[in-house]
C-alpha cells in the first residue's frame, strides 16, 4: 500500500462527510425514520436539477437552497400522503421518493444538453477526484469536498448542540413535547431540512445512492453500542469516521486480493459500514449476538445447577433405605436441558463443593443440602402462594413455581414465608430456614 | 419547424401505439405483463405494511447481478445471458430478505433501520464488484449499469418474452394462492390460529416480490423497481378496500402505467422508460388521490357540509334551549354567544346561513328569532340530540361505536322500540321534544 | 381520607391555598368540546370544571374518549368546537402549569435515556427554548426520582425497569414539572399492588401540597378509596362530582351499562358502603 498525501485528504473528506451525514441519521434510526434518509436523498435530485435549470449555474448555495426546499418538501408530502391517503408511512415514502427521482431522471435527459450532471457522479460520487479540486481556506489550500462536508458537519453539530434537548425530546415522546410547546413538527422539520442539505453536500463525495449507507449505518451500529442518547452520538461520529478510513484502506487493500486494481471508494465505504455493523451486532456487549448467547447459556446454567441440587435434596428426602442413589445419568435425564448444560451444571455443583461423585453416585454434601434447602423451600413455598393466593389448582402450580423458585430475592422470600404453614398443597414439608 | 417535430412525435407514437414494430411489440408485451404482475403482488405487500422492503431487496439484487456475471464469465459464457443475471439477482434478493429478518428478530433495532442497513450495504457491495467487473477485459460493464436505472429499450425480444412468461407465471401464483396471500395480510394471527401455514405463506409472498422485483430491474431499474410494486397498490387502495378489486384494480393499474410509460418513451426521444412508467402511475395516484372516491376533494367537501350542518344544529338548538330555559320568545345575541362560547364571528356567519335558510329570523335590537320552520327543525334536532344522549346514557357498554348523531332522522339508525322506550325514560310522548336527560350530577351542565 | 361528606369537601377546597395567580378559575374548565375523528364523534358536547385541589378520575368504558378528553384539552388533538380554560387562561399560556403523563405503551422504551434522562425531561418547560439543563434542574430531576422511590435507578436505561417502575419514571417526570394541574393518562394500568400502593401515596401529597391531579383509570373498585371526585364519561360527561355522590349503583349501571357482573358487583358493594357512610 502506498499511502501518500492524497489518501490522507481522501481519508479526511470521506470521514468529515460520514460524520455530517451520521448525525442527522442517527436520529432519523431513533425517530424510526430510517427510511425518510433513503427518501430525501432520492428525493433531493429534482429539486437540484430544477434550481439548476432556474439559475443556470452551478452555484452551490442555490442548489443547498433547491435541496433544503425539496427535503422539507418531501416530509410534508409523504405525511401529507400518509393523513389524506390513509397510506402506510413506508408505501407514503415509496410513493413520494420514487416519484421525485423520476422526475429528476427525465428532467436530466430531457435537458441533458442544459444540465451538466453526470449520472456516473449521481452514482457513485467522485471522492477519488475530490483531491484535485482545490480551494483556498484561511490562506491553505485544501479540496473544496472537505471544505463543503465539513461546513456541513460543522453546522449540523451546531444545530444539535443548540437543539440538543429538542431532539432528544421530539423523538423520545412527541405528546409530552407537543403539551410542554415544543413543537415537535417543527424540530422535525429542522431535522428533515438539515437531512436534505447535507445530503447535497455529501452528493459528490459518496454519490446520492450511497450516502444512504452514511446517514443510517452509523446511527443503528451506534445504538448496538450504547444506551445513552450522548454517547450514541459520539459512537456514531467515531464510527462514521472509521468507516471512511476503513473504506479508503479496503478499497486500496482489497481488490489486490483478487488480482484487480481498484473499486469505487464510496462503494467501500458503505460496504465497510455495513462490516462495523456485524461486528456491533456479533460483539457488543449488551445487544451482541454473543454476549446475549452467552447471558442466556449462563443462565440455564445457573438453572440448571439448582435444579440439580433440589432433585438430589428431594430424593433424600423421599428416599427410603435400599433405594439407590441417583447417579449422572438420571439426573441428565431428569434435567431435560442439552447434554453440555447438564455436563457443565454437574460440573459447576461439584467443583463448588456442593455435589460429591464417587464411583457415579451423587452425594449432597451438607454445604449443598443447604443451599438445596433453600431452593426447595422457595419452590415450595411459591406453590403455597400460586395455590393459597391466587387460587390456582395445586397440579398447575408446579411448572409456574419452577420458574419463579430461580427469580426470587430474598425481600420476596420473606413475604412469602408469611404463608408459610409448614406444608405444600401437595401436602409435603416445607423445609425450614434455619437449622 | 415545430409542426414537423410533432408529427415525428405523432408518427412514432402511432408506430408504437400499433406495434407496428417487432420488437417494440415484445417490448410492450413483456413491459405490461411485468406492469400486472407487479401490480398485483404489490398489493398484498403493501396491505401486509411492508412496502419499502422491496426497496431493500431491489438494491440488493446489484451484486447478485455483478457475482452472476463473474461466475457465467469465469464458466466460459459472455455473462451477459439474462437469465443467468435474473437469477443470480434472486438469490441476492433472497439472501438480503433473510439479513432482514435476522436483524430485525435478533437486535433491537426496528423496521426501518433493518431495511435501511440492508438496502445500502448490500448496494455497496454491488457497486465495489461493479467496479470489478469494469476492470475485466470482456467486462463491457455499461451493460450491468443499465440495471441501476433501467433500460427497456435495451431489452430484446427473447430477454421481453421470458419476462413475459415470468409476469404470467407470478399473476398465476397470485390466483392460486388468492385466499391465503389474502388471509396473512389482514390478520396474521387469524390466519395462524385457523391453520394455515404462515411461515411458508410469508415466504411465498417474499418469493413473489423478490420475483417481480427482480423482473423489473431490467426495464424501470433498481432505484426505482419498488414503485411498480407500491404505487399501483395505493392507488386501487384509495378507491376500494376489497381485496379482490384493491388486486385487479392494482394488476389493471400496474399494467396500464407500464404500458403507457412504455410507449411514452418509445415515441419520445430522451424519454428513459423506467421514470417515465413510474410517472405514469404516480400521475394515476395523484389523480385519485385528489378525485377519487375517498379523495381530497370529496372529504373535503363532506367534511365541511358536517362542519357547517354541526354549527346549524348547535345554533338552532341553543336557541331552543335558551328560549326553553329563559322562558323567551325571541334570543338576544349576547345570550347566544355566552351560550356557544363561539366567537361573534363565527356566530354571525352562522346566523346568516341559517337566516338564508328561512329558520331564523333577525329581530331589531340583536335578537334572533326561529321562524316556523326553524321552530319545526330545532324542535327535532333538540329530540334527536336528547335521544342520542338518553340511549348513550342506557346503552353505554355498545353505544360508541353506534352512534351517529347526524343521522337526521334517529329513526333511521335505531329501532322504533328503542326509541319509545328512550321516550318512555325521558318523560316524552311519541315525537315531541322530551326534556333533558341531563339530571345527575351538579357540575355536569351550566 | 376520602372525602365522603360534600361539605366537608367543599370546605377543603376554599381552603386548598391556592395562590392569587389561580384564583382566576377552575384548574381545567372545558365548555361545550367536541372532538371528531372524521365524521365519528368521540367527544360529545363536554362541560366540565375541574375542582381544585383534588384528586380527580376520569372513568367510563372503553372508547368513551378518557384518553382523547385529555388530549383535546392539552391541545394535543384538534377539537371540532369548545373552549378550554386553565385557571383561566387559554391553554398555551399555560402550558407550565400542566404537567402530563401519557400512556406507557406511548414512547420506544428502548430508546437509549437513562431513568433520570426521562425524569429530566419535565424540566425542559422550565428550562425553555436551546438553553442547557442546569444543575439545579438535574437535581430537581433527582429529587423527583427519589420521591417516586427510584433514586437508584436513575443511571438505569428504561428498558431494564420493569412495567411499574417505568410507570413511576413517568411520574416522576411529571413531578419534575412541577405543575398545579397533572393530567395522567392511565397511570394504574398494569402495575402490580406495590406500584400502585406507591403512585396513589405520591398523588395524595400532591393533593396536600394543594395541586389538582386528574387521572384517567379503569378500576372500579378502587375508585372510592383514592379519589375524592369522578367523571363518568362516556363519550358525553354522564355523572361529574364528589365520589360519594356521583359513583352511585345507578350512575354506573348507566356508564357501564351494567352488563358486567363484576361492575354490578362492585357498585352493590359501593351501594352498601354508600348507605353506611349516610346513616
Amino acid at each position: 500500500m502506498n499511502w501518500q498525501l492524497y489518501d490522507t485528504w481522501l481519508v479526511i473528506t470521506g470521514a468529515l462527510c460520514a460524520m455530517a451525514c451520521a448525525l442527522p441519521g442517527a436520529q432519523l434510526v431513533l425517530r424510526r425514520r430510517s427510511m425518510m434518509g433513503e427518501a430525501i436523498t432520492h428525493a433531493v435530485l429534482p429539486g437540484v436539477v430544477i434550481a439548476f435549470l432556474i439559475t443556470s449555474i452551478r452555484d452551490p448555495l442555490v442548489m443547498l437552497l433547491g435541496a433544503v426546499v425539496i427535503g422539507v418538501l418531501t416530509t410534508v408530502l409523504v405525511d401529507f400522503v400518509q393523513r389524506s391517503g390513509r397510506t402506510e408511512i413506508g408505501a407514503s415514502m415509496g410513493i413520494v421518493f420514487t416519484t421525485l427521482f423520476a422526475l429528476g431522471l427525465v428532467l436530466i435527459r430531457a435537458f441533458a444538453d442544459d444540465v451538466v450532471i453526470d449520472p456516473h457522479v449521481v452514482i457513485y460520487g467522485s471522492i477519488e477526484l475530490s483531491y484535485l479540486d482545490q480551494t483556498s481556506l484561511f490562506g491553505w489550500s485544501v479540496p473544496r469536498g472537505a471544505v463543503v462536508n465539513g461546513g456541513a458537519l460543522l453546522i449540523n453539530g451546531l444545530v444539535f448542540l443548540v437543539f440538543h434537548k429538542e431532539l432528544k425530546l421530539t423523538a423520545f415522546d412527541e405528546s409530552l413535547a407537543a403539551a410542554m410547546g415544543f413543537r415537535p413538527r417543527l424540530v422535525q422539520g429542522i431535522l428533515m431540512a438539515m437531512t436534505a442539505a447535507t445530503a447535497v453536500a455529501a452528493f459528490e463525495t459518496v454519490g446520492s445512492l450511497l450516502v444512504v449507507a452514511m446517514f443510517i449505518v452509523p446511527g443503528a451500529t451506534a445504538w448496538m453500542m450504547t444506551d445513552r442518547y450522548g454517547p450514541m452520538l459520539v459512537w456514531t461520529l467515531v464510527l462514521a469516521a472509521a468507516t471512511a478510513l476503513l473504506g479508503h484502506v479496503a478499497a486500496l487493500v482489497v481488490p489486490g486480493w483478487f488480482g484487480f486494481e481498484g473499486m469505487s471508494t464510496a462503494g467501500s465505504m458503505a460496504v465497510m459500514s455495513g462490516v462495523l455493523f456485524a461486528a456491533a451486532w456479533a460483539f457488543s456487549p449488551r445487544h451482541g449476538l454473543i454476549a446475549r448467547a452467552v447471558g442466556r447459556r449462563q443462565l440455564s446454567l445457573r438453572i440448571a445447577k439448582e435444579d440439580v441440587l433440589g432433585l438430589l435434596y428431594r430424593h433424600e428426602e423421599g428416599a427410603r433405605s435400599g433405594d439407590r442413589p441417583l447417579t449422572a445419568g438420571d439426573l441428565r435425564e431428569a434435567l431435560s436441558v442439552s447434554r453440555s448444560i447438564a455436563v457443565a451444571a454437574l460440573r459447576g455443583v461439584r467443583s463448588a463443593g456442593q455435589v460429591t461423585i464417587e464411583s457415579n453416585r451423587l452425594q449432597l454434601t451438607e454445604q449443598g443440602r443447604v443451599a438445596a434447602r433453600s431452593l426447595v423451600r422457595t419452590h415450595r413455598l411459591w406453590e403455597r402462594f400460586l395455590w393459597e393466593r391466587l387460587g390456582l389448582r395445586p397440579d398447575h402450580i408446579h411448572g409456574t413455581a419452577d420458574r419463579l423458585e430461580h427469580f426470587t430475592s430474598p425481600a420476596m422470600i420473606e413475604e412469602l414465608s408469611a404463608h408459610d404453614e409448614g406444608e405444600d398443597p401437595h401436602g409435603r414439608p416445607i423445609p425450614p430456614a434455619e437449622d | 419547424m415545430l409542426a414537423e417535430v410533432q408529427t415525428d412525435w405523432w408518427d412514432s407514437f402511432v408506430r408504437a401505439l400499433l406495434l407496428r414494430d417487432a420488437n417494440t411489440l415484445w417490448v410492450v408485451a413483456g413491459v405490461l405483463g411485468l406492469g400486472i404482475a407487479s401490480g398485483a403482488v404489490g398489493s398484498f405487500l403493501v396491505l401486509r405494511r411492508r412496502a419499502l422492503t422491496a426497496d431493500a431487496v431491489s438494491h440488493a439484487t446489484l451484486p447478485g447481478i455483478a457475482v452472476a456475471f463473474m461466475v457465467m464469465l469465469g464458466a466460459g459464457f459472455s455473462g451477459k445471458s439474462l437469465p443467468g443475471l435474473l437469477l443470480g439477482a434472486f438469490l441476492a434478493g433472497l439472501l438480503s430478505m433473510v439479513v432482514l429478518v435476522l436483524i430485525r428478530r435478533t437486535t433491537h433495532l426496528k423496521d426501518d433501520a433493518a431495511i435501511g442497513i440492508t438496502l445500502s450495504v448490500f448496494f455497496g457491495v454491488g457497486i465495489c464488484l461493479l467496479s470489478f467487473v469494469q476492470q475485466l477485459p470482456t467486462g463491457n460493464a455499461a451493460g450491468l449499469e443499465t440495471f441501476i436505472f433501467g433500460k427497456a429499450a435495451t431489452m430484446l425480444a427473447a430477454d421481453a418474452r421470458m419476462i413475459g412468461i415470468a409476469s404470467l407465471v407470478v399473476v398465476v401464483m397470485v390466483v392460486l394462492f388468492f385466499k391465503e396471500l389474502g388471509a396473512i395480510c389482514f390478520d396474521e394471527g387469524w390466519a395462524a390460529a385457523r391453520g394455515w401455514p404462515v411461515l411458508a405463506l410469508d415466504f411465498l409472498l417474499t418469493g413473489l416480490v423478490v420475483l417481480v422485483t427482480v423482473l423489473a430491474i431490467q426495464s424501470v431499474g433498481l432505484v426505482l423497481a419498488i414503485a411498480l410494486l407500491i404505487i399501483p397498490a395505493s392507488t386501487a387502495l384509495l378507491w376500494s378496500h376489497r381485496l379482490p378489486v384493491v388486486v385487479l384494480l392494482s394488476a389493471l393499474l400496474g399494467g396500464f402505467g407500464a404500458w403507457f410509460g412504455a410507449m411514452l418513451s418509445a415515441s419520445i426521444p430522451r424519454m428513459p422508460t423506467g421514470p417515465v412508467i413510474v410517472l405514469a402511475c404516480a400521475v394515476l395516484f395523484i389523480a385519485s388521490l385528489v378525485f377519487g372516491r375517498r379523495g381530497i376533494v370529496q372529504r373535503w367537501l363532506s367534511r365541511r357540509s358536517l362542519a357547517r350542518r354541526v354549527d346549524r344544529q348547535h345554533l338552532l338548538r341553543a336557541c331552543w334551549e335558551i328560549m326553553e330555559q329563559d322562558d323567551v320568545a325571541s334570543v338576544p345575541l349576547d345570550r347566544l354567544i355566552e351560550w356557544r362560547s363561539w366567537s361573534r364571528r363565527r356566530v354571525g356567519v352562522c346566523l346568516r346561513r341559517c337566516t338564508g335558510r328561512g329558520l331564523l329570523e333577525l329581530r331589531e335590537g340583536g335578537a334572533v328569532r326561529l321562524t316556523e320552520a326553524g321552530r319545526l327543525r330545532a324542535g327535532r334536532i333538540v329530540r334527536n340530540h336528547r335521544l342520542w344522549e338518553a340511549y348513550l346514557i342506557r346503552h353505554a357498554d355498545i353505544a360508541p361505536s353506534h352512534v351517529d348523531r347526524d343521522a337526521d332522522a334517529i329513526e333511521h339508525v335505531l329501532d322504533a322500540d328503542l326509541i319509545s322506550s328512550l321516550e318512555a325514560v325521558l318523560g316524552a310522548t311519541a315525537g315531541s321534544v322530551p326534556p333533558s336527560p341531563h339530571v345527575m350530577g351538579g357540575e355536569g351542565r351550566p | 381520607m376520602t372525602q365522603k361528606d360534600p361539605e366537608q369537601s367543599e370546605h377543603v377546597n376554599e381552603a386548598s391555598g391556592l395562590g392569587p395567580e389561580h384564583s382566576s378559575g377552575s384548574p381545567l374548565s372545558i365548555h361545550d368540546l367536541t372532538v371528531a375523528y372524521d365524521r365519528r364523534p368521540v367527544l360529545w358536547d363536554v362541560d366540565l370544571d375541574v375542582p381544585a385541589g383534588k384528586l380527580i378520575t376520569i372513568v367510563g368504558p372503553n372508547g368513551a374518549g378518557k384518553s382523547t378528553l385529555l388530549k383535546a384539552a392539552l391541545g394535543l388533538i384538534p377539537s371540532t368546537s369548545g373552549r378550554i380554560r386553565v385557571f383561566g387562561k387559554p391553554m398555551k399560556q399555560q402550558r407550565s402549569e400542566v404537567a402530563y403523563v401519557p400512556q406507557r405503551e406511548s414512547v420506544d422504551w428502548q430508546f437509549p435515556v437513562s431513568a433520570l434522562d426521562v425524569v429530566m425531561m419535565g424540566r425542559y418547560g422550565a428550562v425553555g427554548w436551546c438553553r442547557p439543563v442546569g444543575r439545579r434542574h438535574r437535581e430537581q430531576a433527582l429529587a423527583a426520582l427519589d420521591r417516586v422511590g427510584l433514586g437508584d435507578m436513575a443511571a438505569r436505561q428504561i428498558s431494564q425497569l420493569s412495567g411499574g417502575q417505568q410507570q413511576r419514571v413517568f411520574l416522576a417526570r411529571a413531578l419534575a414539572q412541577d405543575a398545579q394541574l397533572y393530567l395522567m393518562d392511565e397511570p394504574l394500568a398494569s402495575v402490580d399492588a406495590a406500584t400502585e400502593q406507591a403512585i396513589i401515596e405520591v398523588l395524595r401529597t400532591l393533593r396536600t401540597e394543594g395541586r389538582t391531579v386528574v387521572v384517567v383509570h379503569h378500576d372500579l373498585q378502587t375508585v372510592e378509596d383514592y379519589f375524592d371526585h369522578v367523571i363518568l364519561l362516556n363519550m358525553r360527561v354522564v355523572a361529574s362530582g364528589p365520589v360519594s355522590e356521583v359513583f352511585t349503583a345507578e350512575a354506573l349501571r348507566q356508564t357501564y351499562g351494567g352488563q358486567l357482573t363484576i361492575l354490578s358487583e362492585a357498585s352493590e358493594r359501593l351501594a352498601r358502603s354508600n348507605d353506611v357512610g349516610r346513616s
